[in-house]
C-alpha cells in the first residue's frame, strides 16, 4: 500500500552529492532527527537562558541587571517577566520536550531499529521538520515586535489572551505571533504522526513482530497516536482564537466585559470555558507525549545495561497504552478550579489517580529489570537511572493534585510548578539525556566522553532536585504561582528564603549544562572511534555501521529471529543475543 | 587489569548513587515531617477535612516514595557490576498482577475517600440565612458588594463601570435596590455565621484565593459561581490572585476579615452610613 521499495531488497540507494540536499532540505531520515536534535538543542538552551532570567528577577527584583544580560540593561518590569514565562513554557513544550524525545531521536532511530531504509514518507518528514522551523521562527519573532512577547502563559486562557493590546502589553502583536507559531507547530506534529505510524506499522522488517519491537518503538507509536488525536484539537482551539483576535468572532469571549473602565463592545456570548476544555484535551496528552519515549529509553538503556531482560515486556507496552488511552480522559483535572460541575470533578479525579496505576507499573518494572542485573554504570545509565528516581518522586505528587478537595489548596501554587517540572521537564529532559549519551556513537561515529559525562550528571542530577524539592514546600505555604514578585502579598516574605536557595541551585545546574554542549562538539570532532556495538546491545541499530550509511542497511532487508531484550539468556555465546543473528549463530536459541 | 579498573570503578559509582539517594530520601522526609514551611491553620470545618485527607495521601505517597527509592538505591548498590552473571527471567505474572490490583484499590481508594471532602465544599449549596457577598474581580483588584440594610442587590450595568468615580462594580443609579449597596475594597464577614460568595469578573479570569479557608475558586468571564463557607476564627486574611491575569497579577491582593458579629454590625454601619450624602 505503502510506495516503499525497501522489500525489493538487495538494490542500493545512492546518498545526493550537493551539500543542500544532502544537510539542509535533505529527506534522510537520520539527518532530519539530527535536525530536529539540533533545533531542540537551540530551544532548550533559549528557554533555561529565559528562566535563568525569572530566578535572578524573582530574588532581586530591583536588580539593575547589566546590558550583556538583559538587552538594554536596567530593570526588568513584572510584565518582562511574564512575557519570559510565557516563553520559557512554550518553548520548553514545543520545541524542546515534543520536538527532541520524538521527532529527534525517533526519526533517526526508529525506522533502523525496525529494519526499515526510511520512514514511510520521506518527503513529508522533511516537511515537518521544515514546518517545525518556522513555527519557531514565529514564536520568537514575538520577542522582536512591539509591546514584546505575550504575558498569557504558555496556556494562553482567554479572555486574556484574546482581547489584543488593552489585555496587557505583549497581549498585541506578541501573541498573534504566538498562536499563529503554536498553530504551525501543530500541523507539523501531525505530518510526523501520520509518518511515524505508517512506517511503524508497514515497514518493519522480515520478524519484526510487534511483540519483538524494541519498547523505545512502542513508546514512539504510541505517542504519535497521541500526537495525531491531540494536536488537531490545539489546532482548531488556536485557529478559533485567532478568529477572536483579528476577526471579530467571539468563540471565547463573553459580552459586557469592562477593562479598566472601558466597555469591550465588539464581543458578546463566548465561553472563556470552552478554550481550557479545547487547550487540555490537548494539554494532557501532550505530557505523555513528552514523557512516554523517556519511558521508552529508559526501559531500553536499563535492560542493556542490568544485561537483563526487560521485565514484564508485555506489561510495559499495556501500561504505555493505557497511560496513553487514560490521558485523553482526564484533562478536566487542570479545571477543578474552574467552575465545571463537582461531579464532574469527581470523574475526572478517580480516572487521573488511576493513571497512577501503569505509572506505578512501569516503576515495579524497571526495579524488576535491575533486580539481578549486573549492572554498567556508564553515563547514559546513570541518566536512565536518575529518570526512574525523578519519575518516581515527580508522579507522586499528581496524587495530590489528581484530588480536587487537596486541589482547594494546591492549585497554582508552587506544588503545581514543583509536579510538573519534575515529571514532565526534567524527567523527559533525563531522557534525553539518556538517548544522547546512549545513541551519539551510533549518531555520530564517536563516542562522547564518560569523564565530563558523568561530572555532567552529578551536577544536573543533585541540581534538579535542590531547584525543584524546595518549590513543593512554596506550594504548601500557598505561593502561587505565575507572580513575578513577592512583593505584594505578605505572606511570601518569608519565604524569600526558598527563593533564593532555589535561585543559586539553578545558576549552577544550568552553568554545569554547557559541560554536555563542550563534550557534544569535542566528541563530534575528536572522540573516541565508536564501533558498530560499543554497548554489546541486541537492536537492529547496532548491527550497521556507526554512523549507517544512508540506507541503513546497504539495500538487504534484515531479518529478526527474537525480542528485543535477549541478555544473559543462559548458554548462549555471548551475554547478549543480537536480534538479527540466525538461531544456528546463537547457540541456544530462543 | 582492564576488567578490575571497570568493577572498581563501578562499585564507587553504585556506591555514590545509593548513598545519593538515601541521603535524599532522608533529607525529603525530614523536610515534609519539620513542617518547616506550611500551609497556616484552617480557620473552617471543611479545611480540616481537607487537611486530614492531605495528611492520609502524604502517608501513603510517603511510603511509596521511600520504598520505591531505597529500592533503587539498594538495586544499583547490590546488583552492581562484580563479574557475575546476571540472572535471566523476563517476568512474574503474579507479582504483576499483585501490584496492579494493590496500587488500583490504593490509589482510586483514596480518591474515592477524599470525595467527602470535596462534597463538602462544593457538592452542597449554602446553608439558608447565609450571608451573601458578592465578589468580584478586576485588573488588578477586588470589590465586595453587600445588599445592605434592604437586602435587594441593585443592578448592574457594565457600561457605568468607573473605578476613579467610585463606582467600581457598575451599580445602576436608576434601580432602587442599589441605592444602599455597600461596595467595598475588603471582605468583611462575621465569625461563624455561613457566608455565600458570588464570584464573577468583569475583564478576565482571576481566582478568589484563602490560604485559611482553603478555598479557590477562578472567577470566570460571563459567569456568577458560588461558594460558601463558615469562618470560625477571627483574624485578617489575605486574599490572592490565583490564576495569572495580567501585569499586575502578583500585586492583585486583598484582605478578608473574620470579625464578632457585633463588630461586623458595626462595620457595616460605618459603611452604609458613609454613604449618605
Amino acid at each position: 500500500m505503502v510506495a516503499h521499495d525497501s522489500g525489493g531488497g538487495g538494490h542500493q540507494h545512492h546518498p545526493p552529492s550537493g551539500f543542500i540536499r544532502k544537510w539542509i532540505f535533505s529527506v534522510d531520515h537520520k539527518v532530519i532527527g539530527i535536525q530536529y536534535y539540533f533545533l531542540a538543542l537551540f530551544s532548550v538552551f533559549l528557554g533555561m537562558g529565559l528562566s535563568v532570567l525569572m530566578r535572578i528577577h524573582l530574588v532581586w527584583p530591583n536588580a539593575q541587571l547589566p546590558s550583556w544580560l538583559w538587552p538594554g540593561g536596567g530593570q526588568m518590569t513584572s510584565e518582562e517577566y511574564l512575557a519570559l514565562m510565557t516563553m520559557h513554557g512554550s518553548i520548553m513544550v514545543f520545541m524542546v520536550l515534543t520536538t527532541a524525545p520524538q521527532s529527534g531521536f525517533g526519526n533517526f532511530i526508529l525506522p533502523i531499529q525496525i529494519g526499515a531504509a526510511d520512514m514511510a514518507f520521506p518527503v513529508l518528514n522533511m516537511l515537518s521538520f521544515w514546518v517545525t522551523f518556522l513555527s519557531l521562527m514565529v514564536l520568537g519573532a514575538a520577542f522582536f515586535v512591539e509591546g514584546g512577547p505575550p504575558i498569557s502563559g504558555w496556556t494562553a486562557y482567554p479572555p486574556l489572551s484574546a482581547l489584543g493590546e488593552i489585555a496587557g502589553p505583549g497581549q498585541g502583536a506578541g501573541q498573534t505571533l504566538w498562536v499563529v507559531g503554536v498553530g504551525i507547530f501543530c500541523i507539523a506534529a501531525l505530518l510526523g504522526a501520520l509518518n511515524f505510524i505508517t512506517t511503524t506499522l508497514d515497514l518493519r522488517a522480515k520478524g519484526m513482530t510487534l511483540s519483538r519491537m524494541p519498547l523505545t518503538v512502542w513508546a514512539w507509536l504510541i505517542t504519535a497516536i497521541l500526537s495525531l488525536l491531540s494536536f488537531g484539537v490545539l489546532l482548531a482551539a488556536c485557529i478559533l482564537l485567532l478568529l477572536d483576535r483579528t476577526a471579530g468572532t467571539s468563540f471565547f469571549i463573553p459580552g459586557g466585559l469592562v477593562l479598566t473602565d472601558t466597555p469591550v463592545t465588539d464581543h458578546k456570548g463566548g465561553s472563556p470555558l470552552l478554550w481550557q476544555h479545547l487547550f487540555w484535551f490537548f494539554g494532557h496528552p501532550e505530557v505523555y507525549i513528552a514523557i512516554l519515549p523517556g519511558m521508552g529509553v529508559a526501559s531500553h538503556i536499563l535492560s542493556t545495561f542490568a544485561r537483563k531482560p526487560v521485565f514484564g515486556y508485555k506489561a510495559m507496552v499495556a501500561a504505555m497504552s493505557s497511560i496513553g488511552f487514560l490521558g485523553f480522559m482526564v484533562w478536566g483535572h487542570h479545571m477543578f478550579m474552574s467552575g465545571l460541575s463537582p461531579y464532574s470533578a469527581f470523574a475526572f479525579s478517580l480516572l487521573t489517580m488511576a493513571i497512577g496505576v501503569p505509572s506505578a507499573i512501569k516503576t515495579f518494572n524497571w526495579l524488576g529489570t535491575l533486580w539481578g542485573g549486573k549492572i554498567q554504570f556508564n553515563t547514559s545509565m546513570l541518566f536512565a537511572l536518575g529518570f526512574v528516581s525523578l519519575f518516581v518522586t515527580g508522579g507522586l505528587s499528581g496524587l495530590f493534585l489528581a484530588q480536587p478537595s487537596i486541589d482547594l489548596y494546591m492549585h497554582d501554587t508552587y506544588f503545581v510548578v514543583a509536579h510538573f517540572h519534575l515529571i514532565m521537564g526534567v524527567a523527559a529532559i533525563f531522557g534525553i539525556f539518556t538517548a544522547s549519551y546512549f545513541w551519539f556513537p551510533k549518531m555520530f561515529g564517536r563516542m562522547l566522553n564518560e569523564t565530563i559525562g558523568k561530572i555532567h550528571f552529578w551536577i544536573t542530577f543533585a541540581g534538579v532536585y535542590a531547584i525543584f524539592m524546595p518549590m513543593h514546600f512554596l506550594g504548601l505555604a500557598g505561593h502561587p504561582r505565575r507572580y513575578a514578585d513577592t512583593t505584594g502579598v505578605n505572606y511570601l516574605g518569608p519565604l524569600d528564603e526558598v527563593h533564593y536557595f532555589i535561585t543559586i541551585a539553578a545558576l549552577i545546574t544550568i552553568a554545569a549544562q554547557f559541560l554536555f554542549v563542550i563534550n557534544f562538539f569535542y566528541s563530534l570532532k575528536a572522540g573516541q572511534k565508536a564501533s558498530e556495538n560499543p554497548w554489546n546491545a541486541t537492536t537492529l541499530e547496532w548491527s550497521v555501521a556507526s554512523p549507517p550509511p544512508f540506507d541503513n542497511f546497504g539495500g538487504q532487508e534484515p531479518v529478526v529471529y527474537r525480542g528485543a531484550y535477549e541478555y544473559g539468556v543462559p548458554d548462549a555465546a555471548d551475554d547478549y543475543v543480537p536480534q538479527h543473528l540466525a538461531p544456528a549463530k546463537a547457540g541456544k536459541a530462543h | 587489569m582492564q576488567r578490575k579498573r571497570a568493577e572498581a570503578g563501578s562499585t564507587a559509582v553504585a556506591c555514590i548513587l545509593a548513598l545519593f539517594l538515601v541521603v535524599f530520601t532522608g533529607i525529603t522526609v525530614y523536610c515534609f515531617v519539620a513542617k518547616t514551611w506550611w500551609f497556616p491553620p484552617s480557620i473552617t470545618a471543611f479545611g480540616a477535612l481537607i487537611d486530614a485527607q492531605f495528611q492520609r495521601t502524604l502517608i501513603i505517597t510517603g511510603i511509596v516514595f521511600v520504598l520505591a527509592q531505597l529500592g533503587l538505591a539498594w538495586a544499583v548498590f547490590r546488583f552492581r557490576d562484580q563479574g557475575q552473571k546476571a540472572t535471566y527471567f523476563e517476568g512474574h505474572t503474579g507479582m504483576e498482577l499483585v501490584w496492579t490490583a494493590g496500587t488500583l484499590v490504593l490509589f482510586v481508594g483514596l480518591g474515592i475517600y477524599g470525595e467527602r471532602a470535596w462534597a463538602e465544599a462544593r457538592f452542597n449549596e449554602a446553608a439558608p440565612g447565609a450571608l451573601q457577598v458578592e465578589v468580584t474581580g478586576m485588573q488588578f483588584a477586588w470589590n465586595f458588594r453587600y445588599a445592605g440594610p434592604d437586602g435587594r442587590w441593585g443592578g448592574l450595568r457594565p457600561e457605568l463601570i468607573s473605578a476613579s468615580t467610585g463606582n467600581p462594580v457598575g451599580i445602576d443609579p436608576q434601580d432602587v435596590g442599589g441605592k444602599d449597596d455597600v461596595v467595598s475594597p475588603v471582605l468583611y464577614v462575621p465569625m461563624n455565621r455561613e457566608v455565600e460568595v458570588l464570584i464573577r469578573t468583569q475583564d478576565v479570569t482571576h481566582n478568589f484565593n484563602v490560604r485559611e479557608l482553603r478555598l479557590k475558586q477562578d472567577a470566570v468571564p460571563g459567569l456568577v459561581i458560588h461558594m460558601h463557607f463558615n469562618a470560625t476564627v477571627p483574624g485578617e486574611y489575605e486574599i490572592a490572585c490565583a490564576e495569572l491575569c495580567g501585569l499586575g497579577h502578583q500585586r492583585m491582593r486583598s484582605f478578608l476579615n473574620v470579625v464578632p458579629q457585633e463588630e461586623y454590625d458595626r462595620w457595616m454601619q460605618e459603611q452604609v452610613a458613609a454613604m449618605q450624602p
